[in-house]
C-alpha cells in the first residue's frame, strides 16, 4: 500500500501524514487472559509547513482539544495557535476488508485569532480550550470551538461539484460583454476536486468576563452552555447577543473568593438537566426547571475527605479538572489529580469506584506544586458501552481502567514505540525496591510530556490521544 | 503572536545562594513584590505593605544550612511548555522534601514562601488563572492557619523591630487610610504578617490588601495578633536606632515613588468585587516597558538591600 507523504488538499495545507498497517498479533495484559490488543493506526504531527499568518512557533502546534463527532466519522483537534484540524475517516473498501479505516486530514481553518482587550490591556489567547460537535442534521457538520472569550459555531461542508456555463461570465470568470451574448445556456454542475470549506456562522462574544472552561450541547439541540471560572451562560444557537447567566458563584466581595468552577456538561438526555465540578472537588447537579438562576443545586456530590491523607495539598489535589456523564446519563465521572471516581447519580455522599491513576505521585506533591505540575488538568473519557474509562498521566502514559473486570492497564504515546505494526505494549512504573526490566522508575519520568486530551470513539474501540504536537490514533484488535 | 504561557522567555533569575540565606530570601521575596506593584494594573490587589514584606524575611533568623528558596519561579506560569522537563525545576535547586507535606515547620515556611511568589508571578502573566490563583491562596491560608495555632510565627526582637524611618510608616498609613475609605473591605494585616512570618513587626493597620483579589476583612483575624501590633506601636515610639535603618536608609528614592505608586494606585482604583478588572483599568504604566524598566530598577534594590 503506498502512502503519499504529502497530501494536497483545496485549500492547499501540506500535512506529513504517517500511517501504520495493522498487523495481528497478541498483546500482553498485566494478568492473563489478554482480551484486547491495543496497535497503533496513525500518528499525525503537526508540522506547519504552509505560511501562517502568525509567526509559526513549536509551541502554538500543541494540541490543546480532541473530540470525536457523534458518529466517530470525524475526529477534530484544536491547537494552542487557534486552527482546527478535522481528521475523517477513511471509508472501508470492499477490496480490503482487513484494513480498518484510517482518519485522513479532511479540513483545517484558523478558528480563534489572538486578540487584545484594549479596556483591560489584555491580551487574549487564541488557543482552543474545547471543541464539541453538534449532531449531523444535514450534509454538512457543525462544531463549537472556544478560546478562553469566545464561542464561535463553525460549518465545514463539502464542495466537489461547480457551475459551469454562466452567462455573463466566461469560463475564467471575467464579465462578458452583453452585447457579445447572443444565445442562453443553462449552467450545469460539473464535477470539481473535492473542498472541503468551513466558514464562521455564529460568534458568541462578550458574555464571559474569566476563562471559559467549557462547553456543552444540549440534547435539545438548541441550546448549549459555556462556563467559565465563576458564571455558566446559557445560549441559543440562533441568538448571538443574548445569553442566559444561569450560574453564578461569584462572590459578592471577590476577597471571599475560595472556590471556581473547573468544568461543566449537560445531561446527555434530559435537556433540563447539567452539572457543574468546582476546585473543591465537588459535583453540582442543577436543575433549570427549578429556577431561572441555578445557584441552588439540586444534588451535591462530595466525597469526605480522608484524614489520614490530609496534607496542605489536599485541596488543590481533590480540584476537579473534568467531569463527564456516561453515555448512559446514569453515572458521572470526575478527574482530579491522583484519581478518576465515578458517581452514580443517585448517591451523593461518596462515588462508587474510584482509580487510581497514578498514586505514586502522592509522595512527591511538594516537587509537583513546585514546578507546577499538580495544576495540570487531565481529561477523562468513556468508551461507548461506559463499560472502559481512559485518562493521560505523564511520561506520555495513559491508563485504561475496565470497570467489570476491574482490569487496568498503562500505555504509551511515543513515536519511538509507534512504528509500523507496532503493538502498544503494557508500561508500569516502579514505585521502589527493585526495578525490573521493563519498569520505569518514578524519578525517570518525563514531566513535560503529559496526556490531557484524549477521546473515544463513540461506538468503536478507536482512541485518540494528543501528546503535545503529535496526534495518536490507536485500534484495538478483539482477539 | 501565539501566547506561549510562560512568565518569561526564560525563569526570573535568581539570586545565587549565598553564604546567608536570608539574603536570598529577602531578594526572591522582594523582587516578586516589586514587580508586582510596578504592574499593579494586572496585578489586583499586593500582599501588603512591600515595605513591611522587605523588612520580614529579611529579619527573621534562619538556622544555618537551611535550604534556599529554590522557588517556583522557574515553573511558574508554565502551562503545557515551559521549565518542567524534569520533576525538579532546572537549575533550581531542590527543596522540598520527598515526602508528602513538609511537617516540619522549616519546610512549610518555605512551602509558604514558595507560595506567595507563585502568586505574585501569576500576576504577570497576561491574565492569571484564576483557578490556580484560588488554590494557592486556600494553600497559604491553610498553612497561616495551622502556623496560627502553632504560634510558630516569629516574634520581634527588639533590634529587629521596625526602626523605619517614621515618615515611610506615616506614608502607609496614609495609604491604608484611604484604603479602608473607599471600599468596604480593608486589607487585612493579620494574615499577611503571619503568612510571611513577617515578624509583624511592622504591623500597620489596614494595610494594603493581601491576596490577589483581596482578603478578609481586618477585624477577623487582627485580633488573632495584639501582641504584636502593641509592640509595633511600641517600636514606633520608641525610636532607637537599628539595624534596619541602616538597611533601607540608602533606597529613599525607589520606596518613595513606590509609596507614590502605592497611594496613587489604591486612591484610583475601588476594591471590592471588580479588583483584577479596576486595577487593569485604573493608572497604568504601558505594558511592557514599564515593566523592564521596573526590573532594571529593582535590580538596582536589591543590590543596595542585599549588600547593605
Amino acid at each position: 500500500m503506498n502512502y503519499p507523504d504529502e497530501i494536497t488538499y483545496g485549500n492547499k495545507e501540506h500535512f506529513r501524514l504517517a500511517s501504520f498497517s495493522l498487523p495481528s498479533s497478541l498483546l500482553h495484559w498485566s494478568k492473563p487472559p489478554p482480551s484486547r490488543t491495543w496497535t497503533v493506526v496513525m500518528t499525525y504531527q503537526q508540522d506547519y509547513l504552509s505560511p501562517c499568518l502568525y509567526p509559526l512557533s513549536a509551541l502554538s502546534d500543541i494540541i490543546s482539544t480532541v473530540e470525536f463527532n457523534h458518529t466517530g466519522e470525524l475526529l477534530a483537534t484544536g491547537d494552542k495557535g487557534g486552527r482546527v484540524v478535522i481528521f475523517q475517516r477513511e471509508q472501508e473498501s470492499k477490496n480490503q476488508v482487513h484494513r480498518r479505516g484510517e482518519y485522513n486530514v479532511y479540513s483545517t481553518f484558523q478558528s480563534h485569532e489572538p486578540e487584545f482587550d484594549y479596556l483591560k490591556s489584555l491580551e487574549i489567547e487564541e488557543k482552543i480550550n474545547k471543541i464539541r460537535w453538534l449532531p449531523q442534521q444535514n450534509a454538512a457538520y457543525f462544531l463549537l470551538s472556544t478560546n478562553d472569550k469566545t464561542v464561535k459555531l463553525w460549518k465545514v461542508s463539502e464542495r466537489d461539484k461547480r457551475p459551469e456555463g454562466y452567462n455573463l461570465k466566461d469560463e475564467e470568470g471575467r464579465l462578458r460583454d452583453p452585447a457579445t451574448i447572443t444565445t442562453l445556456r443553462v449552467p450545469v454542475l460539473r464535477p470539481m476536486d473535492l473542498m472541503v470549506e468551513a466558514t464562521p456562522r455564529r460568534v458568541f462574544a462578550n458574555a464571559h468576563t474569566y476563562h471559559i472552561n467549557s462547553i456543552s450541547v444540549n440534547s435539545d439541540y438548541e441550546t448549549y452552555m459555556s462556563a467559565d471560572d465563576l458564571r455558566i451562560n446559557l445560549w441559543n444557537f440562533e441568538i448571538t447577543n443574548q445569553s442566559f447567566n444561569i450560574v453564578d458563584i461569584k462572590p459578592a466581595n471577590m476577597e471571599e473568593l475560595t472556590e471556581v468552577i473547573t468544568a461543566a456538561e449537560f445531561h446527555p438526555h434530559h435537556c433540563n438537566t447539567f452539572v457543574y465540578s468546582s476546585s473543591k472537588g465537588t459535583i453540582r447537579l442543577c436543575d433549570m426547571r427549578a429556577s431561572a438562576l441555578c445557584d441552588r443545586h439540586t444534588k451535591f456530590f462530595e466525597e469526605p475527605e480522608d484524614p489520614s491523607n490530609r496534607s496542605f495539598f489536599s485541596e488543590i489535589i481533590s480540584s476537579i479538572s473534568d467531569v463527564k456523564f456516561s453515555h448512559s446519563g446514569r453515572y458521572i465521572m470526575t478527574r482530579d489529580y491522583l484519581t478518576v471516581k465515578v458517581w452514580d447519580l443517585n448517591m451523593e455522599n461518596r462515588p462508587i469506584e474510584t482509580y487510581q491513576v497514578h498514586d505514586y505521585l502522592r509522595s512527591k506533591l511538594c516537587s509537583l506544586y513546585e514546578n507546577d505540575c499538580i495544576f495540570d488538568k487531565f481529561e477523562c473519557v468513556w468508551n461507548g458501552s461506559d463499560s472502559v474509562i481512559m485518562t493521560g498521566s505523564y511520561n506520555n502514559f495513559f491508563r485504561m481502567f475496565d470497570r467489570n473486570t476491574k482490569r487496568d492497564v498503562t500505555l504509551e504515546a511515543s513515536r519511538e514505540n509507534s512504528k509500523p505494526r507496532a503493538i502498544l505494549k503494557p508500561r508500569k512504573v516502579c514505585v521502589g525496591g527493585k526495578r525490573r526490566k521493563d519498569e520505569i522508575s518514578v524519578d525517570s519520568l518525563d514531566f513535560s510530556k503529559k496526556i490531557l486530551h484524549t477521546a473515544w470513539h463513540p461506538s468503536e474501540n478507536i482512541i485518540a490521544v494528543a501528546a503535545t504536537n503529535n496526534l495518536y490514533i490507536f485500534q484495538d484488535k478483539v482477539n | 503572536m501565539p501566547h506561549l504561557g510562560l512568565l518569561h522567555p526564560e525563569p526570573l533569575p535568581l539570586r545565587q545562594p549565598t553564604a546567608d540565606p536570608s539574603n536570598t530570601v529577602l531578594s526572591q521575596s522582594l523582587r516578586g513584590l516589586w514587580v508586582l506593584v510596578h504592574t499593579s494594573r494586572r496585578g489586583g490587589r499586593l500582599h501588603g505593605d512591600p515595605l513591611w514584606v522587605l523588612r520580614g524575611p529579611a529579619l527573621r533568623p534562619r538556622p544555618s544550612g537551611s535550604p534556599s528558596l529554590g522557588g517556583g519561579a522557574g515553573g511558574a506560569g508554565g502551562a503545557d511548555a515551559g521549565g518542567q522537563g524534569t520533576m525538579f525545576a532546572r537549575g533550581l535547586k531542590r527543596k522540598c522534601s520527598e515526602e508528602e507535606a513538609p511537617a516540619d515547620p522549616l519546610q512549610r515556611q518555605s512551602l509558604l514562601d514558595m507560595s506567595l511568589v507563585k502568586l505574585q508571578l501569576c500576576h504577570m502573566l497576561a491574565e492569571p488563572n484564576l483557578c490556580r490563583s484560588v488554590l494557592i491562596a486556600n494553600t497559604v491560608r491553610q498553612i497561616q492557619e495551622e502556623m496560627t495555632q502553632d504560634g510558630s510565627w516569629c516574634l520581634p526582637g527588639p533590634q529587629t523591630a521596625g526602626r523605619l524611618p517614621r515618615d515611610r510608616l506615616v506614608s502607609t498609613e496614609i495609604l491604608c487610610r484611604s484604603a479602608r475609605a473607599g471600599p468596604p473591605q480593608a486589607p487585612d494585616p493579620a494574615d499577611l504578617a503571619s503568612a510571611l512570618q513577617a515578624v509583624p513587626a511592622i504591623q500597620v493597620p489596614g494595610a494594603v490588601p493581601a491576596g490577589p483579589w483581596g482578603r478578609a476583612g481586618p477585624g477577623e483575624s487582627r485580633g488573632g495578633f495584639p501582641r504584636s501590633l502593641d509592640q509595633v506601636f511600641e517600636t514606633l515610639e520608641s525610636h532607637s536606632p537599628g539595624t534596619v535603618e541602616e538597611l533601607f536608609s540608602d533606597v529613599d528614592g525607589p520606596y518613595y515613588d513606590l509609596d507614590a505608586v502605592l497611594t496613587g494606585m489604591v486612591g484610583g482604583a475601588k476594591s471590592g468585587p471588580e479588583g483584577l478588572e479596576t486595577f487593569a483599568s485604573a493608572a497604568a504604566p504601558p505594558p511592557g516597558t514599564g515593566c523592564k524598566a521596573d526590573l532594571g530598577e529593582l535590580d538596582h534594590v536589591v543590590e543596595i538591600l542585599v549588600e547593605t
